[in-house]
């Protein structure tokens, strides 16, 4: 499954792309494909403050519904109004047009997230 | 979830695959969730068609001098005035009332077939086999000896009768033929799930692959994209927009047909398994009853949420989704008796969040190209993406 190599990801099948101090996150293609069509995305706020592994936001699908949760602690600088508009576009282009919150994370350790081959090998299918 | 090696396969097993599905658990069979996407395969069905892989269904086969007793005894429906060649939908009941399943029974020459839900066909196997011990009567589970299709969408018939020996236009709704190509027969039905026209074919197990590679080879030399595959999230939609119940979600074992709105697939002049407590049901009213809502806002209400009404829960919801067709969130849910009127306003908790839903009449969908109910279908353009 496709996982780009320059962002770092979380079990919970969430992306962080670092840029400087700030940081932009997303969700992952075997989320998207596992969720199916999106239907439906709630985002949090500017200066919504989040903390490593706790919900952030609720995603849902034709499918199902699931929580979105913070790869890293951090404060919210933006949430994607795109996304927000249409969700589908999550299904298109989770990489890159879909991020779903830019956020500040001051010096930060990705040291606890999965670098892209980490992760591809936990979605390898049998 | 079962590790998919333990799962049945269908017939078409390896054209799911080839065609990039999505392989889920449904019932215990490797099923096709979807080849692209839920919302595509949707829209496809409503404007063009789509075939799906229904070969998961039960289907049992009913021989012998007492299988017309037998089958009136144990379903809710009027048989006696079906001819060959007829289908009806009709409910199986326990002694309770409760919907032990909802099927559709055909009458052949010589025998009758049942087809059943899958998740329901080793439960109805036993109930069927506890039943029948004072009648004349064979049961024969031809499930895996065949193969089941449903050809649905307004470019359904148009598409077949250029292929078919037989126009199935000239099929009634709930009518079906035995057709033969080449040497090889197969049941047209003229009925389907989705609220669109169309069909459903039965055919033997070995005959099933060459079928579908025909049908496909005949539309890719067409250069047509008329007939697409869909999967069972789109089957799921495009039932819930049609307002059909499914198993599982708005029918069990603990819902009664009155409170489910199919209190006319209950024969009031025979006695069968049930026919007791569900005259007295219609008779009284039932508790609650079936409805569709149409609900505020994007958010999906999902199986099991809770209904408010003045500050007090009213019912639940069966099933949600958001409506493709009508670019609404629709779902179906059981409301007090004293709720289920259409207009009455409730509210839906999904997720913490009371969403405002108001009681609409069902369908959510219907389609305008009546044929099917009179036989002779104006013929829809054909069209193609390409």
């Amino acid at each position: 499954m496709e996982a780009p190599p320059d962002r770092f990801y979380t079990p919970t099948h969430e992306w962080i792309k670092p840029d400087g101090d700030a940081a932009l996150v997303g969700i992952t293609r075997f989320a998207v494909d596992e969720l199916t069509d999106v239907t439906y995305v709630e985002l949090p706020a500017p200066g919504a403050s989040l903390t490593a592994g706790k919900p952030f936001g609720e995603i849902e699908s034709v499918k199902t519904a699931g929580e979105l949760y913070a790869p890293v602690s951090g404060e919210v600088i933006e949430a994607n109004a795109a996304v927000k508009k249409d969700p589908s576009l999550i299904n298109q282009d989770p990489y890159g047009k879909a991020w779903l919150i830019r956020i500040k994370t001051g010096p930060n350790d990705y040291s606890g997230l999965m670098t892209a081959q980490q992760y591809q090998a936990t979605t390898a299918k049998p | 979830m079962k590790a998919q090696t333990d799962l049945r396969h269908t017939c078409f097993y390896d054209f799911h695959v080839r065609h990039g599905a999505k392989m889920v658990d449904f019932a215990g069979w490797a099923m096709p969730l979807l080849y692209r996407s839920i919302i595509a395969e949707h829209q496809h069905t409503r404007r063009y068609a789509s075939i799906f892989d229904v070969s998961h269904m039960g289907r049992l086969h009913f021989s012998g001098a007492g299988a017309p007793a037998f089958l009136e005894h144990v379903l809710t429906r009027d048989l006696a005035d079906t001819v060959v060649g007829q289908s009806r939908y009709s409910l199986v009941c326990n002694p309770q009332g409760g919907i032990l399943d909802d099927v559709i029974i055909s009458r052949f020459e010589k025998h009758w077939l049942m087809v059943c839900n899958a998740v329901n066909r080793a439960k109805l196997g036993r109930w069927f086999q506890d039943q029948s011990t004072r009648f004349d009567v064979r049961i024969k589970d031809e499930t895996e000896n065949t193969a089941m299709v449903a050809i649905q969408g307004p470019a359904a018939l148009p598409l077949l009768d250029s292929l078919l020996p037989e126009p199935a236009g000239n099929l009634l709704a709930y009518h079906f033929a035995v057709q033969h190509y080449l040497f090889l027969p197969f049941t047209v039905f003229r009925s389907g799930y989705t609220g669109e026209d169309g069909v459903e074919i039965i055919c033997s197990a070995t005959a099933a692959k060459m079928a579908v590679d025909f049908l496909l080879r005949h539309q890719e030399q067409a250069s047509s994209t008329t007939l697409q595959p869909a999967g069972l999230g789109a089957r799921d939609t495009l039932r819930l927009e049609a307002g059909l119940p499914l198993y599982g979600h708005e029918l069990s074992e603990l819902v009664d047909p009155i409170a489910a709105g199919l209190g006319w697939a209950v024969a009031q002049e025979k006695r069968f398994i049930g026919s007791e407590i569900l005259s007295r049901i219609r008779r009284d009213g039932p508790a609650r009853r079936m409805v569709g809502l149409l609900v505020d806002g994007p958010r999906i209400p999902r199986p099991e949420m809770e209904i408010w009404r003045q500050g007090k829960t009213a019912g639940r919801i069966t099933s949600g989704a958001a409506s493709p067709t009508l670019g609404r969130t629709i779902a179906l849910a059981y409301l007090d008796s004293d709720a289920a009127a259409p207009g009455t306003a409730v509210e839906v908790d999904i997720r913490g969040q009371r969403t405002p839903a108001v009681v609409t009449q069902l369908p959510f969908y219907r389609r305008t190209n009546k044929g099917n109910d009179h036989g002779s279908s104006p013929r829809p353009v054909l069209h193609t993406d390409a």
